[in-house]
């Protein structure tokens, strides 16, 4: 069984969909018990990093998330604002720490003056880059695939790790591995064919992959 | 890159999907759920939902077609309907809606961008602007085209943008329906007047009108529906075409 933590920050009916969709077993919850008996976990998010943190601490999740990810290595998967909530820290409302898995800190889109780019950056963009085949979900995604981003801040990294990039401006990462943590700054469930394979491939891993 | 995007529109009412000539003489295309899923498997950018028997009859938006569609849609799909109140958004949110469009609310309740835009972010709302020329200048029209307002097409947009909203979808009374082309001049003016996108529509016929909103217009995104349903393109040979013509389209 997954779970998609429900934390009460923005809309994951989507989310949900799509896993049904590639017929897979999610549970949404935010109990205690439910995230200790899934195999997997899913981190969603809309909205501001400050909030998705407080929100975390309102369901005290963030111990849970603890002992789930880092120590029980359990696969997890943070998407857009679940992604970036797995850093140390986001430059998003003042300087609002994190939590902490991930070496590294969101900063906010920073183009140069006179550049015409928008924020958010909002639509379809290709992914590409070095560590594409090593990531497990990506797994039968070709490279320069497109999915759907929206989003004002992006993660610069503080440790070596696998990722891809998109270019918006210049290039930041766009999705990253760690061991069994996950993230992708798009969002695959609004990313028709190819968003759903990389839900497939997740739904799809075996514990085994990440020992 | 950020790719420019194609955008499907479809107009529901009783239980079909229509479409309007100068926002007038309905003509029924189609069935919504099957429309929505044939959209999404030819990888529209993403679709944008009319519910014009809420905003033209004051209905109640009908949430269990929404959401039939929603569950087709793998890519944002906006909704759009005599939306006045957050009761309505919540409810569409619920049932699947990734954006909400707002048209008479944004003059008559602009509140509601703010409110919506705080609770969901900006990225969650369309502001639809209906555009006709009256003695040489773009007028906003709210009440699905029947009345006329205060404001400029430009002011609309500007206040839209200062109140929050994420985007801006321009349509041209006009030229709606008659498959003769966008209103170039109307898309230049509002896109060079805001910094959020701008999707155009109202009034493409030929592969080549996508063309000019983008590169004469500076439209970031085309919305179309005649073109789809009476000219018989489909979103594959229009991005085709694009491509060709050097825009930065998503072709699988």
């Amino acid at each position: 069984m997954i779970c998609i933590i429900d934390y009460k920050l923005g809309n994951i009916r989507s989310l949900v969909k799509a896993f049904n969709s590639m017929n897979g077993n999610v549970i949404v919850s935010n109990k205690y018990s439910d995230i200790k008996e899934s195999s997997k976990l899913v981190l969603p998010g809309v909205g501001s990093f400050k909030k998705g943190m407080e929100h975390l601490r309102d369901y005290d999740l963030v111990s849970v998330l603890k002992e789930e990810v880092l120590i029980g290595n359990k696969p997890f998967l943070g998407i857009c604002l679940g992604m970036q909530l797995l850093f140390k820290n986001s430059e998003e409302d003042g300087l609002v720490e994190g939590l902490g898995f991930i070496d590294g800190e969101i900063r906010k889109f920073d183009f140069n003056s006179g550049a015409d780019f928008k924020i958010p950056h909002m639509g379809w963009n290709n992914i590409f880059g070095g560590k594409f085949d090593s990531i497990e979900i990506f797994k039968g995604i070709e490279e320069s695939a497109n999915f759907y981003f929206v989003h004002s801040y992006h993660a610069l990294l503080g440790e070596v790790l696998d990722c891809v990039y998109t270019d918006y401006g210049y290039n930041f990462v766009s999705a990253i591995q760690k061991d069994n943590i996950y993230g992708t700054q798009f969002h695959p469930e609004k990313s028709q064919k190819e968003g759903l394979k990389i839900i497939k491939n997740f739904i799809q891993l075996k514990m085994s992959d990440n020992a | 890159m950020l790719k420019l995007r194609i955008i499907p529109c479809l107009l529901f009412k009783d239980w079909g999907i229509v479409k309007s000539v100068q926002f007038d003489e309905l003509r029924r295309v189609g069935d919504p759920t099957t429309c929505a899923r044939v959209f999404n498997e030819r990888n529209a950018d993403e679709l944008i939902f009319l519910d014009i028997m809420a905003s033209r009859e004051g209905k109640s938006l009908n949430y269990e077609v929404i959401e039939e569609i929603a569950n087709e849609c793998f890519m944002p799909l906006t909704i759009g309907g005599g939306i006045r109140h957050m009761e309505e958004v919540d409810k569409l949110f619920d049932v699947g809606a990734d954006k909400v469009c707002i048209n008479t609310a944004a003059v008559k309740k602009p509140g509601l961008i703010k409110d919506v835009a705080s609770k969901y972010g900006s990225q969650a709302v369309v502001v639809s602007i209906d555009a006709k020329q009256v003695n040489g200048i773009y007028k906003a029209y709210i009440s699905s085209g029947k009345e006329e307002t205060v404001y400029t097409a430009v002011e609309l947009a500007q206040r839209a943008e200062l109140l929050g909203a994420g985007e801006i979808l321009l349509n041209s009374i006009d030229n709606d329906g008659l498959t003769q082309g966008y209103d170039i001049n109307l898309i230049q003016e509002v896109a060079s007047s805001v910094n959020i996108p701008l999707i155009a529509a109202g009034g493409c016929g030929t592969l080549q009108d996508f063309v000019d909103a983008i590169q004469l217009g500076k439209a970031d995104a085309v919305c179309a529906a005649s073109i789809f349903f009476f000219v018989g393109e489909s979103i594959i040979t229009a991005k085709k075409y694009m491509l060709e013509k050097g825009l930065n389209v998503r072709v699988l």
